[in-house]
């Protein structure tokens, strides 16, 4: 094996090992996204996020603009407090509102976001104050036995107007 | 006198064990000397001393009249350019061709363009006639080539010290030969000195100037060619005519035949 | 009987004190290696050389694997998912699995035994045949121009493995969900992108890897330049280094893993 013979092997290789690193990197990561670092961060605090996870999307009409950066609970307010990194590239007014979402029946959790119509958009740490926290499957159940019941209760005594 | 090599009072072991006691031994500058002594006594083990790979328990070894204990690695690198070795076998590096094996040390050593490189390798391969199998690896050379390339490579950077450790090992008669003659021929032509190791007594007693008898880690005789060849001393007479048994006996030490076969009286 | 158990506990005394000394040991030459490293890097080519052996000769075994293990999470997936309805999230299982774990898995533990092994062998033999003894009586230190260009060419070769096998990886489970099981590729495509992460799969994923080709190299010349100089002792440590290195790959992935998975959460 001559010298030259070798060195083109290893160029050959060390270049297939880039390539294939670029097609995992933007291909098959998400590089362009908060990989760049161009992100900002904005909070919002939800009474519930149910199983939302670090790292969750954030989707706004569906479109991936950002990821949950960080989720911890609040001892303050006692509700959880969640950051999350949006893309410097989309711009959101400052009266946005936020809600936890499931995509599908047993899908992943991400936040949704729902544009608002204020001048003013929103910066690096300012809160989102307008939160909507996730569905709990127990609670809404509960809820809607709770409604049936109610709808039964004010057939049978509707002279009664409500009162227990 | 100066003496290239110059070792005084030397003990060295490996572990408790001592495996050379008390040798004293000079190689004039300029001279080929011959240590021999039976397989195992401790003759590769003063090969290595004088290269600086052991150092000595006790005792003092001088190469070119530097004190090899008090080295650092450096130094003993520094010392290691100006000595060759011949390795049992030759030990030329298997995944170099035979001109890069030569050219070897020039490259890691020295500045020297490349077609001056060039042009020294095919020398020495020249010197040991072996000019015409620059391009192959060693495994494609027969046992006597490839020790005449070691030989080549060894005096590539034309050392004053050269040591050969069992080069006329597993040869045919012709190769041993045309060994024994380049060993002498390049000593004189560098103006080396060089020190043998073998067991060969025939060969080298056509070839070497002065002769060290070792046996057990001591030096028990000493003398030219013609004065071991006409020695009287009943281990050196029975080491130069091969005889199979003498002060040195063919039995290994251990217990006697009659207790090894269970015969308990021998023991009572 | 106490001397049974007595017998038991000294075994498992010195089984661990010889593998911590092991260890020890091997670290230590690790150190010794990088000391002696100028030279390859003031004479590249000593590791391009190496990169050849190591990692080129290994691309077929390295590229065929990732594409076979690919089309197999491939399939598992989809069999698992399809009874989920959500078929089209295989993409995210195969690119995370192998991003994650098994590329650097993996590919680690095929170099070991191709490329480690062989590392093992070279260097064991060079010294059974006293090549480095004659390179030390040259005034070379075989610990600079024999060891550190092979561990060079070791590290820089595993991470490009390793990314090549995954890439392998995600073309073999694209071939079986989307060409042959009839799985969106746009979904498959998408699904994936929205889950992987740059720094936390693929970074990770690439550390994990330079990791294992450090930990690899360091043993497979370690166990080459200690080996005792016969055939059994070079076919002994040549066995060691694929033994240890998967040891060694298997625990410190875990090791990794736990460390990276903290700092997630």
């Amino acid at each position: 094996m001559n010298r030259a013979t070798l060195n083109l092997w290893v160029g050959f290789f060390v270049l297939l090992g880039f390539l294939a690193f670029l097609m995992l990197a933007f291909k098959v990561g998400n590089l362009n996204l908060d990989g760049s670092g161009g992100t900002y961060e904005v909070v919002a605090h939800f009474d519930n996020i149910g199983q939302l996870k670090e790292r969750a999307p954030v989707r706004s009409s569906g479109v991936l603009v950002g990821r949950v950066h960080s989720v911890r609970f609040d001892t303050l307010h006692y509700n959880a407090e969640v950051h999350m990194a949006i893309d410097t590239q989309y711009h959101f007014p400052v009266d946005s509102s936020v809600s936890v979402l499931t995509s599908g029946i047993l899908g992943e959790q991400y936040v949704g976001l729902d544009a608002g119509g204020d001048d003013k958009m929103l910066k690096n740490g300012d809160e989102i104050k307008l939160t909507q926290g996730a569905m709990v499957l127990e609670r809404l159940i509960g809820q809607f036995l709770f409604n049936k019941a109610q709808e039964g209760g004010t057939d049978k005594t509707s002279t009664d107007k409500g009162a227990p | 006198m100066i003496h290239q090599v110059e070792i005084r009072d030397l003990n060295f072991g490996y572990g408790e064990q001592l495996v050379l006691k008390g040798i004293n031994l000079t190689v004039p500058k300029g001279s080929l000397v011959a240590i021999m002594g039976l397989s195992g006594c401790g003759k590769t083990t003063l090969l290595r001393l004088m290269g600086g790979q052991l150092l000595a328990r006790q005792g003092s070894v001088r190469v070119a009249g530097q004190e090899l204990n008090h080295m650092n690695e450096a130094q003993l690198y520094a010392m290691r350019r100006r000595v060759g070795v011949l390795f049992q076998f030759g030990a030329l590096f298997t995944d170099l061709s035979v001109f890069d094996n030569v050219a070897f040390q020039m490259r890691e050593h020295t500045r020297l363009p490349e077609s001056m490189i060039r042009d020294l390798t095919l020398m020495k391969l020249n010197a040991v006639g072996l000019r015409g199998v620059q391009s192959l690896m060693p495994a494609e050379l027969s046992g006597g080539m490839a020790r005449r390339v070691a030989l080549a490579r060894a005096t590539a950077l034309d050392p004053a010290l050269i040591l050969y450790d069992e080069p006329f090992t597993g040869l045919d008669p012709i190769s041993l030969g045309a060994i024994g003659r380049l060993i002498r021929q390049l000593n004189d032509a560098l103006g080396a000195t060089s020190v043998l190791v073998t067991h060969d007594v025939q060969e080298s007693m056509k070839i070497v100037d002065y002769i060290y008898f070792v046996s057990d880690g001591v030096i028990v005789a000493q003398g030219t060619p013609e004065e071991i060849h006409a020695s009287a001393l009943p281990f050196v007479h029975q080491f130069v005519w091969g005889e199979a048994d003498g002060p040195l006996p063919f039995h290994y030490p251990g217990p006697t035949l009659k207790m090894d076969f269970g015969d308990e009286r021998g023991q009572a | 009987m106490r001397g049974a158990w007595g017998h038991g506990l000294r075994t498992v005394g010195d089984t661990t004190l010889s593998i911590v000394g092991r260890i020890g040991a091997v670290v230590l030459f690790l150190g010794q290696i990088l000391r002696h490293s100028g030279t390859s890097f003031r004479r590249f080519g000593l590791v391009i050389r190496e990169v050849y052996f190591a990692g080129v000769q290994s691309l077929i075994i390295i590229l065929v694997s990732g594409l076979f293990v690919g089309m197999v999470l491939g399939l598992q997936g989809f069999e698992t998912l399809q009874s989920y309805g959500s078929s089209e999230s295989v993409g995210v299982l195969v690119a995370l699995s192998l991003m994650r774990e098994l590329g650097p898995v993996v590919s680690a533990l095929l170099f070991a035994s191709r490329a480690g092994s062989a590392i093992t062998a070279e260097i064991g033999l060079m010294k059974a045949t006293e090549q480095l003894s004659a390179m030390e009586m040259m005034a070379v230190n075989p610990l600079a121009r024999v060891v550190a260009p092979r561990f060079w060419g070791g590290v820089i070769s595993l991470p490009l493995l390793a990314v090549l096998f995954a890439a392998m990886g995600i073309l073999g489970g694209f071939l079986v969900t989307v060409v042959m099981l009839g799985v969106d590729s746009g979904a498959f495509w998408s699904q994936m992108q929205a889950a992987v992460d740059f720094h936390h799969d693929i970074l990770n994923g690439m550390i994990k890897s330079l990791v294992f080709g450090v930990a690899v190299s360091a043993i497979a010349t370690f166990e080459g330049y200690e080996a005792p100089p016969t055939a059994e002792g070079v076919s002994g440590a040549t066995t060691r280094t694929v033994v240890s290195s998967s040891l060694a790959i298997l625990a410190l992935d875990l090791l990794l893993t736990a460390f990276m998975m903290k700092g997630w959460n």
